[in-house]
């Protein structure tokens, strides 16, 4: 593999994944507590949110790192201390193996599987392990609740959520995430190439499907019942402390972060622009410093999705447990499967 | 009539929150940054009590009526001086304590509308917080000083009854 004309070797090649790893969660995640936890949040509430670490705040994230990282690690009595204290990192480290299928550029790619968008959801639902061991082995009714809903929540949305990218993969040809990619910045809309063929345009249902079971895939409000604050007092996270509380921070929004990079390379042409602005033909024509520049796209359009993640967030009241539930199953699976169908119809009849 | 198409009430919220959001990027929040700019209270706002020593008479209505029992007075009778030539001389109240823990006190007042004598006003002063819990038991010459910040009262609405 070069990188930018630069031959490196294979444990360069390693070390250079594992990097890109770290930045590829830690960064989203940084860059969305702030800018929209922080600062979008305070600013739809009419305040300014932190002010004082740093210029606007901008340190404040370091800061309260800091103050967690301080603070004693804490293990119920009656809890079963190695499975509570794995938990929060079985959460964290399937974020971690999420963001190995995500293509960044042409080259720019940790693992190029054939099968990419099946690794990716069959990966995603390990977080639900870590959730339910934690609910379980804090010894408290409140995280056994929390963790039990969240099992529930997590386990009636990966369905939609399967079955709104089963639109995406029919119409692509393909499971490989590049494929996906290609596809869409490759291909037309009734013969005009100008913008490609980017899958929110024809899959705009199976992108609302998604987007609303991302929502509660990341138990993010309307959907956080799992964490409740009013009713459980923190969920499943309740007996936890110091840097394993902080471990679940980051991971719901790393989580946040990729699940946003997944549904911009699924219906937004991820790390691509659309190939006929430069008159390329396809995957192998693509100029290398798009190995560069796809990032920086990626990023922009995952920042957009997160936008709206959040935004979301910050405005919609808490559903109802039976509401959530009923929502789930009886609107948004037949809603996804229906688009299955008429999808399937239409890549075959057209 | 006709009728306005509906704005569906989820899109209507999303709006509700970016509009608030635009203003504050643009006017500024409706929230001040406490330390660097303060707001002025409103002056009728319960911040602090102060006591106007000469009027006090040491009757405890304020000690005895406090839910929280936060007021510590105590006092000894004094001779004073008859009114009239070759009356008795009177007897009269003094205070040697008149302390108020707000650590205890939360703030209803009912000391001030219960004191017969006008001794007891309310301040619109908050910043009095301190370090140690002990430094929250205000002392009758730091009760004093509190007077020094009790606005004048304002006129009353035309119309309206004056207090006997």
């Amino acid at each position: 593999m070069s990188v930018l004309a630069v031959e490196v070797p294979y444990w360069g090649q390693s070390l250079l994944r594992v990097l890109g790893g770290i930045v590829a969660v830690l960064l989203p995640a940084g860059t969305i507590v702030y800018v929209f936890l922080f600062k979008m949040m305070s600013f739809m509430q009419s305040r300014l949110g932190p002010m004082e670490a740093g210029p606007y705040g901008s340190m404040q994230l370091f800061a309260e790192v800091g103050k967690w990282l301080q603070k004693e690690d804490l293990v119920p009595d009656g809890a079963d201390k190695p499975i509570f204290k794995i938990a929060p990192l079985i959460v964290l480290g399937s974020t971690f193996l999420l963001v190995a299928a995500i293509p960044f550029g042409p080259d720019a790619v940790f693992t190029n599987f054939s099968a990419g968008v099946f690794y990716a959801l069959a990966v995603s639902s390990i977080s639900v392990i870590g959730i339910l061991i934690a609910g379980w082995s804090s010894a408290n009714k409140y995280s056994l609740l929390g963790g039990l809903r969240a099992a529930g929540q997590l386990i009636a949305y990966e369905l939609p959520l399967v079955l709104a990218v089963v639109g995406v993969v029919i119409q692509a040809g393909t499971m490989n995430m590049q494929g996906i990619v290609v596809a869409q910045n490759e291909g037309s809309m009734f013969g005009w190439d100008g913008l490609g063929n980017p899958f929110v345009i024809t899959q705009f249902i199976g992108f609302v499907v998604f987007m609303i079971s991302v929502q509660a895939e990341l138990t993010q409000v309307p959907f956080d019942m799992p964490v409740a604050e009013s009713e459980l007092v923190s969920g499943y996270m309740t007996e936890y402390s110091g840097f394993r509380f902080l471990t679940f921070f980051i991971a719901e929004f790393a989580t946040a972060g990729v699940f946003s990079l997944i549904a911009s390379v699924l219906f937004l042409g991820g790390w691509g622009i659309p190939f006929a602005w430069f008159g390329w033909d396809g995957i192998d024509d693509v100029s290398n410093w798009m190995n560069v520049a796809g990032p920086l796209i990626l990023f922009t359009k995952m920042m957009l999705l997160a936008f709206i993640i959040m935004w979301v967030r910050f405005s919609y009241p808490r559903l109802r447990e039976d509401q959530l539930q009923t929502f789930a199953w009886k609107f948004l699976i037949p809603l996804s499967l229906a688009n299955i169908a008429v999808t399937a119809i239409l890549k075959v009849a057209v | 009539m006709p009728m306005k198409p509906k704005v569906p009430g989820l899109l209507k919220g999303l709006g509700v929150t970016f509009n608030t959001m635009m203003r504050t990027i643009t006017k500024g929040a409706d929230t001040v940054q406490y330390p660097h700019a303060k707001e002025t209270p409103p002056i009728r706002a319960r911040g602090v009590i102060a006591l106007h020593e000469g009027n006090c008479t040491a009757c405890m209505l304020c000690a005895r009526s406090c839910p929280d029992w936060c007021i510590y007075i105590e006092g000894h009778k004094e001779l004073a001086p008859p009114r009239r030539a070759g009356g008795k001389p009177r007897s009269v109240n003094a205070i040697d304590r008149f302390d108020i823990d707000y650590a205890l006190c939360m703030y209803c007042g009912i000391c001030v509308d219960v004191c017969p004598f006008d001794a007891l006003f309310w301040s619109p002063e908050y910043e009095y917080s301190e370090s140690h819990i002990a430094d929250l038991l205000h002392d009758k010459t730091k009760l004093g000083e509190w007077m020094l910040t009790v606005p004048e009262a304002p006129e009353l609405e035309a119309g309206a009854q004056k207090g006997k």
